[in-house]
């Protein structure tokens, strides 16, 4: 009895110190005070301002876009290059894994400054500006490795003679790859895909220093802000973040039961007949 | 699983198409300003104000510190047409040729400004920067829990006040309120009087509650403490969220900022430029932008437009007395890594 308490006082100390901090974010964009000091009505104010703002929108829109690109492109070239670098000889591995840790461990400003310079680099011989292009490529380097990181494991689980039973029984090797190894770490790339875009629309140092005139991303805003302090519209607007996120997971929760429920049916309905 | 991956994909490449062809949809021929600035510094309507007005197109961009406004634009790739840094970045620009100058017979609103804010040390013939916004730095303290006159630096080190003290974690201005209080120049490179300010800072370090920044002003609204060092845009806005406070430039001087708009070398539109820096020092749009941000304005006729109440207070408008012995930062060249050697003394002790 005193265990099973103990268990959930536990439990529940895990979940409020997690989400303490973003019910008080979202009981403060209801505030009319701009001051987080001072309780001084209820007000959708800074919703009405949030949709009225176009700077905020233009960066909510650029954060969303270059985060999906940038994540899906980081999900195709580092699942590919983890496939890679797991049939590699032992030697070839470490040296190919330590170049993959490199940028990881690197901190945010030398990669920031380092990408900002090779961009400028570049735009003296092709005609390139920074701006949307190298905050997408920038975002696509810092997320390839942790797409690697987090796929190879799963290819370390697979059962390596799977792959070789499918050439045996004549797939093609493309057709062994699309329809025997992806779904097999297919849990792998998914996380990696999330991270990625949780790292993009996280970061701000990168973006900062690879992108152009007239690109911001959510990040830069609000960084920007600090001079003046940070307005309610951005507990609004991470409070709409945080309901449109919350909804993603409802949504993917139902599906993913649903498929089980459809497999367990089939399943059972076989072993009937 | 894979379905939900490549609707996303789907979803991802649709929007991206119409984010292209939105793109390509804007104006071709009218040209382009581009406006780099601090973060929600400028009144909500006046981008489009200009736009509307002079049929251009505003790029507007935002940085959070001199310091990264600096390295971006000294990298190259940006080109920014205007951009408004504070006063020692200005100079620093100045000296390494990051800036034009400025033709004044196009900026025919350059009139308003104040004489008084005209040949600053840090642009002393007034070629390269027009100012935008201005303040002092002072002790912003709680009515309440501060009886006596708050008239010097001396009430920071004052041991009543324990642990009830905000000092800004800023090293500049730290170091500037100590070197005040000694009666020295804000902007001094002489080793000795240096290391005197480092002396009272570690000395006064025990009755101070935290070095803080942005966060000061929900405390000090709060009454979490009773004194702290602020900009006087921020003391503007405490006062007007809690009645009980007051601001106070201490009369060994204090620091006196700026923020003015320059134009990069690296301006592709020097005629616009110039336009847009005359239409800032427009009244209404500079009475606007004042408004709008809560600093004060170098605008005569703007200003004349103000609340009475507000040019009364002295946290916005300090009579001529008073800023009297407030000085400017300038840039510190080589002797900037002397005050970086003892603010890190200071914070790591």
């Amino acid at each position: 009895m005193v265990k099973k308490v103990i268990m959930k006082s536990y439990l529940g100390l895990i979940l409020l110190f997690m989400y303490l901090p973003i019910v008080v974010l979202i009981a403060f964009s209801f505030n009319k005070s701009k001051s987080r000091g001072n309780w001084t009505g209820f007000t959708f104010k800074w919703y009405e301002e949030l949709f009225r703002n176009s700077q905020i929108k233009d960066a909510l829109y650029n954060t969303i876009i270059i985060a999906l690109l940038s994540s899906v492109i980081a999900v195709v070239i580092g699942t590919l290059a983890a496939i890679g670098i797991h049939s590699m000889k032992k030697v070839k591995k470490t040296a190919v894994m330590n170049l993959t840790y490199l940028p990881v461990l690197n901190p945010d400003i030398v990669t920031g400054v380092s990408l900002m310079l090779m961009f400028v680099f570049i735009g003296t011989f092709v005609k390139m500006q920074m701006g949307f292009l190298t905050m997408l490529l920038a975002h696509v380097t810092f997320n390839i490795p942790y797409v690697i990181l987090s796929v190879l494991p799963k290819l370390k689980q697979m059962n390596t003679n799977l792959y070789e039973a499918a050439l045996d029984l004549g797939a093609s090797s493309s057709y062994a790859l699309r329809k025997v190894i992806i779904p097999e770490i297919m849990p792998g790339i998914v996380s990696g895909f999330l991270m990625a875009i949780t790292l993009s629309i996280d970061d701000f140092v990168i973006s900062y220093f690879t992108t152009g005139s007239g690109v911001s991303n959510l990040s830069i805003t609000i960084y920007s802000m600090a001079r003046t302090g940070v307005k309610p519209t951005i507990n609004a607007l991470s409070t709409l973040m945080f309901g449109g996120v919350l909804l993603l997971l409802f949504i993917i929760n139902i599906r993913s039961d649903r498929e089980e429920k459809k497999r367990k049916s089939i399943k059972t309905g076989g072993m009937e007949v | 699983m894979r379905r939900i991956l490549s609707g996303i994909l789907a979803a991802a490449v649709v929007t991206v198409s119409v984010a292209l062809t939105g793109c390509g949809g804007a104006s071709n021929d009218k040209t382009t300003l581009k406006v780099y600035n601090w973060g929600d510094y400028i009144g909500e309507d006046v981008i489009q104000k200009f736009e509307d007005k002079f049929n251009i197109n505003v790029v507007y961009d935002t940085f959070p510190t001199n310091e990264e406004m600096y390295v971006k634009l000294k990298a190259g790739g940006s080109d920014y047409d205007v951009a408004i840094p504070s006063d020692y970045m200005i100079k620093k620009m100045i000296n390494e040729g990051m800036v034009k100058k400025i033709n004044l017979n196009n900026i025919p609103n350059y009139k308003y400004i104040e004489e008084k804010f005209k040949n600053l040390s840090f642009d002393p013939n007034n070629e390269y920067s027009v100012p935008y916004m201005w303040g002092t730095v002072g002790i912003i303290y709680n009515k309440t829990m501060v009886k006596e006159p708050v008239d010097s630096w001396n009430i920071l080190w004052d041991k009543k006040y324990d642990k009830q003290i905000f000092m800004l974690d800023s090293q500049r201005d730290s170091i500037a309120v100590a070197l005040k209080k000694l009666g020295y120049s804000l902007n001094t490179k002489n080793k000795d009087e240096l290391e005197k300010a480092k002396n009272e800072l570690i000395k006064q370090k025990d009755i101070v509650q935290a070095y803080v920044g942005d966060e000061v002003k929900d405390k000090m609204i709060m009454g979490e403490g009773a004194l702290a060092v602020v900009w006087s845009g921020d003391a503007v806005y405490m006062k007007s969220q809690n009645k009980d406070l007051e601001y106070a430039i201490p009369k060994e001087g204090s620091n006196l900022w700026f923020d003015s708009m320059v134009i990069p070398s690296t301006a592709k539109h020097q005629k616009e430029a110039e336009e847009f820096i005359n239409f800032m020092c427009d009244t209404e749009i500079a009475l606007e932008n004042t408004n709008y941000i809560g600093y004060s304005t170098p605008q005569t006729e703007a200003k004349k437009k103000l609340d009475p109440e507000l040019l009364k207070d002295i946290a916005a408008y300090p009579t001529d007395e008073q800023m009297k012995d407030c000085e400017v930062f300038i840039d510190l060249d080589a002797s900037i890594k002397d005050y970086d050697k003892i603010w890190t003394e200071i914070t790591s002790r």
